[in-house]
């Protein structure tokens, strides 16, 4: 495990320092990665998604305010705070208090969430390829293959984002973000189009075609029915993994003052809000259809099925990335395009069943639990601790390989979480009391037990 | 030189988002308005490189 502990180490070997004054950014550029980052390829599946769920108007509307605030405000308390203070990233904070075994399953099992997410992308993106071959698209209760046709296409789109992904990051990275102003204005523009086709003709008549047409407050067949708190809910933690689950300290880490936090507003509102409305609209024009190419072409033809691949691809690439890099812990002899290459082949596998692309609101919401309780850990861990007279980052200090109070509150937290009888957009608010609570618990017998 | 490309970049936002209102308010047809769109990509595409700068 020692030789495991020094691999994982060496490869965030560069960013290990706090990070220098002289390298702290401005808002600007903060905007500018929220918004980039929240109006991606998920974009074009979470909004119809809400309508084939029977969300009605006003709930969409009043839950996407009130969650997107809520996020906004988690990122801005809870995450920035520390991350101006420590200006570390996730990784090297994380391990203070956790100690590196914890942290190695941690990145393992972030890994293969990141590899079904970028999985979902490249389903998304088959479905816009797919468009000049007649290709049947898969339909929302489909959970296997509809068509060879379809996994080809997959097949075909996996091995490009593959490909492109091991030929560079850096460069993908910067594409993203020139790609991010456009791929907005295509989701406003293609929805804009679509509207007279279900009636709209003057601003006066959106509100009563909204509650009539599109968010109708009627589940299509085989969904559960959404209300105001489901929608409340998701927009809340549909990225818990990043706020309460601290994993954008990486990024918070470099900006000038904690209230940078509040620029998430614009991925929020941008992405999460306009982007989610204009995607919920292209699927009501399209009578139902979710499939996100079909939808996207109707709105914005050629460019909107462009916008769809290219949304997608910006969103599977770092995915992969970061998925080959915490999978290298593993397999210390690979060199990283070998460690891309078997997390792109475990993505393309995944992409080829629809299902992940159709339960993409559930997956999210599991994504977020499963890694929210070592944000909490994090949280108790700097700002609980030492108010109750306890030692925080106790691993370290201790030299500890694995914080037991750390692995213990993850296993518990998910399993009470798990059998919580709720649905799971719920379940990440009382999960993540419950980390905090039992943390300093832990903790608290840990440190007294040492003391004797 | 970087200012022409801004400049250029912009009209390509405009070529996107713009026509759709032009539909919404039955001015131009969805073709005319997808053509554009697909116009306005391409200058996107072809200067925005040129200026912006990725800083995180």
């Amino acid at each position: 495990m020692s030789t495991l502990t020094e691999r994982l180490d060496a490869l965030y070997e560069f960013d290990r320092e706090p990070v220098p004054d002289n390298k702290l950014q401005g808002a600007g550029s903060f905007i500018g990665v929220y918004a980039g980052e929240h109006v991606a390829g998920t974009e074009f599946v979470i909004g119809p998604l809400f309508v084939a769920h029977g969300v009605a108007a006003g709930d969409l509307f009043a839950g996407l305010l009130l969650g997107n605030f809520l996020a906004v405000l988690s990122w801005a308390f809870i995450t920035a705070p520390i991350a101006v203070k420590t200006r570390l990233n996730l990784y090297w904070h994380l391990r203070k208090i956790t100690g590196p075994r914890v942290l190695f399953v941690y990145n393992l099992i972030n890994a293969l969430m990141f590899c079904f997410l970028a999985g979902a992308m490249i389903s998304v993106a088959a479905t816009a390829v797919g468009l000049p071959f007649n290709m049947k698209m898969p339909a929302l209760n489909d959970l296997y293959p509809n068509s060879l046709e379809w996994i080809v296409v997959v097949l075909a789109v996996g091995a490009a984002v593959t490909t492109l992904a091991i030929l560079g990051f850096e460069k993908l990275a910067r594409f993203s973000k020139i790609a991010a102003p456009w791929m907005f204005l295509v989701f406003v523009a293609a929805a804009v189009a679509v509207l007279p086709k279900l009636g709209v003709t003057s601003p006066g008549d959106f509100w009563k075609v909204a509650n009539e047409k599109i968010w109708t407050g009627v589940p299509l067949a085989g969904q559960s029915k959404f209300t105001f708190w489901h929608v409340m809910f998701f927009a809340w933690f549909c990225n818990l993994a990043m706020h309460l689950g601290m994993s954008d300290m990486t990024l918070l880490r470099y900006a000038r003052k904690w209230q940078y936090g509040f620029f998430s507003a614009f991925g929020m509102y941008l992405g999460h809000f306009v982007a989610w409305i204009a995607s919920g609209i292209l699927c009501a024009a399209a009578l139902g259809e979710v499939a996100p190419g079909p939808i996207a072409y109707l709105g914005a033809g050629i460019a909107g099925a462009m916008c769809v691949v290219l949304a997608s691809w910006t969103t599977a690439n770092p995915t992969l990335y970061r998925a080959g890099l915490a999978l290298q812990t593993a397999t210390p002899d690979w060199k990283r395009w070998k460690v891309t290459l078997a997390a792109g082949v475990v993505t393309t596998i995944a992409a080829v069943f629809p299902a992940l692309m159709m339960k993409l609101l559930d997956f999210v919401a599991l994504y977020g639990l499963i890694l929210m309780p070592m944000g909490a850990v994090i949280v108790a861990d700097f700002w609980l601790l030492p108010k109750l007279g306890l030692k925080s980052n106790f691993a370290e200090w201790k030299n500890l390989p694995l914080s037991w109070p750390a692995a213990l509150t993850w296993a518990l937290t998910l399993s009470v979480c798990f059998w919580l009888p709720m649905e799971i957009f719920f379940k990440g608010l009382p999960g993540w009391f419950i980390a905090v609570a039992l943390f300093v618990m832990l903790s608290y017998l840990q440190q007294q037990r040492s003391r004797r | 030189m970087k200012t022409i490309m801004k400049l250029l970049s912009f009209v390509g936002l405009a070529a996107t988002v713009l026509p759709a209102f032009f539909v919404f308010l039955n001015q131009i047809s969805w073709q005319t308005h997808a053509n554009l769109m697909l116009a306005g990509a391409v200058l996107w595409f072809l200067t925005a490189p040129v200026w912006m700068r990725r800083r995180i």
